[in-house]
C-alpha cells in the first residue's frame, strides 16, 4: 500500500497512535439483508477477518460497488463506501484512486454488473492495471432482479427470462481478466472459507489491479451450482487447488494431475500408463505467457476439475503509480504550478 | 461594416471594422492562416472575434466542396461582438473555397484567389461548368488572381523542402497577403515561427520565406493601390492572451480547483468539440492536475464522481451524444449530492449531427435530461473568454452547494478566439471549504442551514467513515432509506438547495432601457450577435434592452419582475426555443423565439430584421 500524504483533499489525518484493529472494527451497524444461507455472508466474513492484517487505517478503506446483491456489500462495511450505478464501480474507483493514489480502493461486484452491463468498465481497468482490488461475486444468476439468466449463466440454462433454456454462451471471467493483462487474477469459491481468505489477502497485498472471482451460491435463484466441487464428499476429485511452482494435482491423495497432449488438457492418474509426477503440468502463476493460465480457466467440469487458487501474478507499472510520476517529473522539472503563471501563459501581449 | 468609408484616390485607409475569410481545403492550412492574423490583430490593439468553420472529414478528397475548410475573423477599433455577418475580404485557395464562399461576401468585396489552383479538374471538383475568373460571374467583386501555387514554390526553393512540403507552405503565402492588405506587421509571425519551428529550421525558413514573399508582392504588385487600416481599440490597460472557449475552460477549471485548494481530475472521452479541454488539462501537470482518458463518456462522469468522492475537482467535458450517455451518472451525482463540474460543449444534433457545427441544442436536456426530479446547477458561458469566469463559477456553486453543475459551450465558443485580460489569482474568489465536522456533530447528509450542502467528508478523514450511493438517504443520517414520505422531503430538499443558488448569483443585468418595447433575451454564444442587433436598433430609436443570461438554473431571482417592464419579449436560440419555452413555463410570459438552425452562429441582420419585425423598426 502506498500511503501518501492527503494534503489538498480536505481531510485530516490523525496523529495519535492506534490500535490495532479487529474483524469487528469492520462491521457496520447495518443490518446485512442478504437472503439467509447466501454465498455474501462468507465473503464478507473473510473480508472482515484479512482486512485487520493488511494494517491499513480503517478512514483509508474505501469499498466501491455498482448495483445487484453483491453490490449492497459496502453498507456492511465500517469504512468509506460508495454505492453507484450499475456496471460502473470500477469507473468509480479510477478517479477515486487518481484523486487519492493513498486510499485502499476494493470494487464489489457482481457477475450481472461486471460482465454484462459493466464489461467495458472492467476490461480497461484490468489492462490499466489500477492499483485496486476486485471481488466479482459470480452466483451465475440476477439475484436482485429475480431469477433471469446472466452472463456467466451455463447454455441451455432454464430461468424466468429464459424458459426453453438460454442461447448464448456463458462468458468466461476469469479469461477475460487475463486476456485484458490483469496482473493479479485468481478464483475463489465461497464455501471454501480458509481458501477463500488466503486468497483475498493475496489480492490484498498485491500491488496492481486484482481480480478475484468468487464462485458463490444463490440459495434462492440458482441454489446447488457449484456443488460438484463444494460439496465436501465430491469435491476434492472435482477441483484443483492452484500452487505456483508445484505440479497440478487434485483428488484423493492427490493422486490425479493434468498433463498437456497434443496441445489439450488430460486428466492423468499417477502411476498409470506410466505417468510420473514430473509428467504434470507445472503451475507458474509468474509466466509472461498467459497460455498456460488461460487453459487452466477454461477446465470446467463436468469433464474437467475447477481450478481454484491464483491464476496469474505479476508485477507491472499501476496505472496511479505512472499518473503520479508523470505529475512528480513535471514539478521536478518546471516547478510547482502557480496560478500566476498559468494563466499568463500563451501568447500574450501588453495594452497599454 | 465600414468599408463604405473607402476612398479610392487615397492609397491608405482607415475602417473602423474588418471581416476578413480564409478558405482552402481541409489540409491548406486555413486554420492557422486565420487564427495567426487574429493573433496579429490583437497584439496590435484591435478587439477581435473569429468563427473557424471545418468538416468534420479530416482529409475530405482534395479540391472537394465538402472539404472546405474556413476561418472568419473580424477585428475592430471598438468592442466588436461578434466574427462579422458578412466578410468584406474573402481569400479562396481553391475553385470549391471561392464556390463555397462566394455566397456570402459582401457585394463590392474582394476576392483573393490563388488561381494556379483553377484548373480543368479542380473547377470540375468544385462543380463549375466554366472557369470562374473568365466568365464574369464574379463581376460584382473585386477579384485578385495570385499565382500563388508557384509564387510560393519560388520563394521555398531554396530551403530543401520537398515539393510536398514546400507546397503546403502557401497558407502563409496567402497570409502575407492578408497581413499587407490590412498594415499588419509580419514580426510577430516570424517570432512565432521561430519558436514552433525551433527544432524544424528547415520548415521555419520556408513559411517565414513564403510569408514575405506574399507581403512582398502584395506591395509590389500593387495589387490593390489601397490598403486598409484599423486603427488600436480603446482597451483597458493590461497583460491580454488570445483563449479559445475550450482554453479558458480548462483554465477556469484549474484555477477553481486551486483557489479551492484541491486537486483537479479531469476525466474524459474524445469528443469533437470538447476534446480540446482534456488537451489543454493534460498539459498542466504541474498544477497538480489529473486527466484521465476513459474507456467512455458514462466512465468519464462517474469518474469524475469517484474523484470528488474522494475531496478533488471531479470533471469532466463532452458534447451532446456524450451528455446522453452521462446522464445515469448525474443522477447518481445529485443523489450522492457530490460537488462536479460537467462541461457540455454543445454541437449541432440530434445523434451524430452536425459535429463540427455549433449549435444550442441541449439545453433542455441540461435542464430536465435525467431520470427522476434531479435539478442541477446549469450555467453558460456567453463568450470564448467568458469560459473562464463560468468554469470558475461552476467550481464555485459545485463546491459551496455540494451539487453537479453542468457548464454550456459550443462549438462556436469552443474554436472561437477572443482577446482576455489576464486575471490576478487575488481577483478570484477563495473557494476553500469551511472546517470538517467534529464526529459528534457528523452525519453524512446533515445540511448547512444557509445552503442546504451537506458536508464533505472525504475518505481518509479518520472517525467519519460512511456510506453513500445511488439509493434514496434518511433526512440527516444518510442511511438507506424506502420510507415515502422521507423520498417526498428529500427530493424537496434537494430542489430548495438548488434554487436558493438564486440568493447567491447576481441579479439579471439589461444592457439598454429598464423599460421599453422590447426585451431580447439570450443565453450562450449568441451573445454577439444579439449585442449587436440591439446596439444597432437602439441607434434607430427603439426602447430596446439586451439581457444575456449565464445561470439558467437557477435563473436569476429578478428575472420574472425584469420581464413584466417589456411589451414583447423575443429569444433568439440556436435550437427550437428551449430557453423560451423554459421563459414561458416559469413566468407565463409570452416570449417569442426566433431559431437559427443552420449550424452557424446568428448574424446580426437576422436578430435585426426580427426585431424589426416585431416592433417595426425602419432598417437601417
Amino acid at each position: 500500500m502506498n500511503i501518501q500524504s492527503s494534503e489538498g483533499c480536505g481531510c485530516s489525518v490523525s496523529e495519535e497512535p492506534r490500535r490495532p484493529l479487529t474483524r469487528k472494527d469492520f462491521q457496520s451497524p447495518q443490518e446485512v439483508k442478504w437472503c439467509p444461507g447466501c454465498g455474501g455472508y462468507g465473503i464478507l466474513s473473510q473480508v472482515q477477518n484479512v482486512l485487520p492484517k493488511l494494517g491499513i487505517p480503517r478512514e483509508n478503506l474505501v469499498f466501491v460497488s455498482g448495483i445487484g446483491c453483491s453490490s449492497r456489500f459496502p453498507y456492511y462495511m465500517n469504512t468509506y463506501g460508495i454505492h453507484s450505478i450499475h456496471g460502473r464501480a470500477p469507473a468509480v474507483a479510477l478517479g477515486l484512486k487518481c484523486a487519492r493514489p493513498d486510499l485502499s480502493v476494493w470494487v464489489v461486484t457482481g457477475d450481472g454488473d461486471s460482465f454484462s452491463i459493466g464489461t467495458n468498465h472492467m476490461v480497461h481497468c484490468l489492462r490499466r492495471n489500477l492499483d485496486i482490488n476486485i471481488l466479482l461475486f459470480n452466483n451465475q444468476i440476477y439475484g436482485l432482479t429475480k431469477g433471469q439468466y446472466s452472463p456467466t449463466s451455463e447454455f441451455g440454462k432454464k430461468t424466468k427470462s429464459s424458459p426453453l433454456g438460454t442461447i448464448e454462451q456463458p462468458i468466461h471471467p476469469v479469461q477475460i481478466a487475463l486476456a485484458a493483462e490483469a496482473t493479479f487474477v485468481a478464483r475463489a469459491v465461497f464455501s471454501d472459507q480458509a481458501h477463500l481468505g488466503q486468497v483475498i489477502e493475496a489480492a490484498a497485498r498485491h500491488k496492481g489491479t486484482s481480480f478475484v472471482e468468487i464462485l458463490q451460491n444463490c440459495l434462492v435463484f440458482n441454489d446447488g451450482a457449484f456443488d460438484s466441487f463444494t460439496d465436501r464428499a465430491v469435491r476434492d476429485e472435482n477441483r484443483i487447488l492452484l500452487e505456483h511452482g508445484k505440479p497440478i494435482r487434485f483428488g484423493a491423495g492427490g493422486r490425479r494431475g493434468v498433463m498437456i497432449r497434443d496441445m489439450q488438457p488430460r486428466l492423468v492418474t499417477i502411476g498409470e500408463d506410466g505417468v510420473r509426477e514430473e509428467d504434470l503440468l507445472v503451475h507458474d502463476a509468474h509466466s509472461s505467457s498467459r497460455a498456460l493460465e488461460s487453459l487452466l480457466a477454461s477446465l470446467e467440469p463436468p469433464e474437467f476439475p475447477v481450478a481454484l487458487g491464483i491464476f496469474r501474478q505479476v508485477e507491472r507499472p499501476t496505472y496511479d503509480d505512472l499518473l503520479m510520476a508523470q505529475i512528480d517529473a513535471a514539478v521536478a522539472k518546471n516547478g510547482r504550478g502557480q496560478l500566476p503563471r498559468l494563466l499568463s501563459g500563451g501568447t500574450t501581449w501588453w495594452v497599454d | 461594416m465600414n468599408h463604405a468609408e473607402l476612398r479610392p484616390e487615397k492609397e491608405f485607409v482607415q475602417v473602423h471594422c474588418a471581416t476578413v475569410r480564409f478558405a482552402g481545403d481541409s489540409g491548406d492550412g486555413m486554420q492557422l492562416a486565420g487564427s495567426q492574423f487574429a493573433d496579429i490583430a490583437s497584439m496590435v490593439g484591435n478587439v477581435v472575434c473569429t468563427l473557424p468553420d471545418f468538416p468534420s472529414e479530416i482529409r475530405a478528397p482534395a479540391g472537394s466542396l465538402g472539404g472546405v475548410s474556413g476561418f472568419q475573423l473580424s477585428f475592430a477599433d471598438y468592442e466588436v461582438h461578434t466574427p462579422g455577418d458578412l466578410p468584406y475580404v474573402l481569400v479562396a485557395m481553391n475553385p470549391a473555397a471561392l464556390k463555397v464562399n462566394l455566397r456570402d461576401l459582401q457585394p463590392g468585396g474582394i476576392v483573393i484567389v490563388n488561381e494556379d489552383e483553377f484548373n480543368e479538374i479542380n473547377l470540375a471538383k468544385a462543380a463549375y461548368a466554366a472557369n470562374p475568373l473568365a466568365d464574369g460571374t464574379l463581376d460584382a467583386y473585386r477579384i485578385i488572381p495570385v499565382p500563388m501555387t508557384r509564387l510560393n514554390e519560388e520563394a521555398v526553393k531554396d530551403t530543401g523542402l520537398s515539393r510536398k512540403d514546400a507546397a503546403r507552405c502557401k497558407n502563409f503565402f496567402a497570409l502575407g497577403l492578408a497581413l499587407w492588405l490590412y498594415d499588419r506587421p509580419l514580426q510577430p509571425v516570424l517570432e512565432w515561427l521561430m519558436k514552433k519551428f525551433r527544432t524544424k529550421r528547415e520548415v521555419m525558413a520556408a513559411d517565414g520565406a513564403s510569408l514575405r514573399a506574399g507581403y512582398d508582392y502584395a506591395d509590389t504588385a500593387e495589387l490593390l493601390r489601397i490598403h486598409f487600416s484599423v486603427a488600436p481599440a480603446q482597451l483597458p490597460k493590461g497583460l491580454y492572451r488570445r483563449v479559445t472557449g475550450n482554453e479558458a475552460a480548462a483554465l477556469g477549471l484549474v484555477a477553481g480547483a486551486h483557489r479551492a485548494g484541491r486537486t483537479l481530475v479531469y476525466a474524459s472521452y474524445p469528443i469533437t468539440p470538447a476534446s480540446e479541454i482534456l488537451h489543454e488539462l493534460s498539459k498542466y501537470k504541474e498544477y497538480d492536475v489529473r486527466t484521465i482518458q476513459t474507456e467512455d463518456e458514462i466512465a468519464a462522469c462517474v469518474a469524475a464522481l469517484g474523484a470528488s468522492f474522494g475531496g478533488a475537482i471531479g470533471a469532466t467535458g463532452t458534447s451532446g451524444p456524450g451528455l446522453s450517455l452521462k446522464a445515469e451518472g448525474l443522477g447518481l451525482a445529485v443523489m450522492t449530492e457530490l460537488p462536479m463540474v460537467v462541461v457540455d460543449v454543445q454541437r449541432a444534433g440530434p445523434s451524430t449531427g452536425l459535429p463540427t457545427k455549433t449549435e444550442q441544442s441541449d439545453l433542455l436536456m441540461a435542464m430536465h435530461g435525467r431520470h427522476g426530479d434531479c435539478p442541477m446547477a446549469v450555467l453558460a458561458a456567453a463568450t470564448p473568454a467568458d469560459c473562464f469566469r463560468m468554469a470558475f463559477e461552476a467550481v464555485r456553486l459545485a463546491t459551496k452547494y455540494m451539487t453537479p453543475v453542468l457548464l454550456l459551450s459550443d462549438s462556436f465558443l469552443a474554436n472561437g478566439t477572443e482577446p482576455w485580460r489576464v486575471l490576478s489569482p487575488d481577483d478570484l474568489p477563495d473557494l476553500r471549504s469551511g472546517a470538517i465536522p467534529s464526529k459528534a456533530d457528523f452525519a453524512p447528509y446533515r445540511r448547512d442551514p444557509q445552503t442546504l450542502a451537506r458536508p464533505w467528508v472525504a475518505p481518509g478523514t479518520p472517525d467519519l467513515e460512511h456510506r453513500i450511493g445511488g439509493l434514496e438517504k434518511e433526512d440527516v443520517s444518510g442511511a438507506v432509506s424506502y420510507d415515502g414520505p422521507n423520498h417526498q422531503r428529500m427530493v424537496f430538499l434537494r430542489a430548495e438547495k438548488i434554487a436558493r443558488i438564486a440568493q447567491d448569483i447576481p441579479l439579471a443585468e439589461v444592457s439598454g432601457p429598464a423599460e421599453g418595447e422590447l426585451l431580447v433575451i439570450g443565453w450562450g454564444s449568441s451573445y454577439g450577435a444579439i449585442a449587436a442587433a440591439v446596439e444597432e436598433a437602439r441607434d434607430t430609436g427603439l426602447r430596446i434592452a439586451h439581457l444575456h443570461l449565464r445561470h439558467l438554473n437557477p435563473f436569476p431571482s429578478n428575472l420574472g419582475s425584469l420581464l413584466t417592464k417589456y411589451q414583447r419579449v423575443l429569444v433568439p436560440e440556436n435550437n427550437m426555443g428551449h430557453l423560451c419555452s423554459l421563459l414561458r413555463d416559469r413566468y407565463l410570459v409570452d416570449a417569442v423565439k426566433l431559431s437559427g438552425l443552420e449550424g452557424r452562429p446568428f448574424r446580426v441582420r437576422e436578430i435585426r430584421e426580427k426585431i424589426n419585425q416585431m416592433v417595426g423598426g425602419a432598417p437601417r
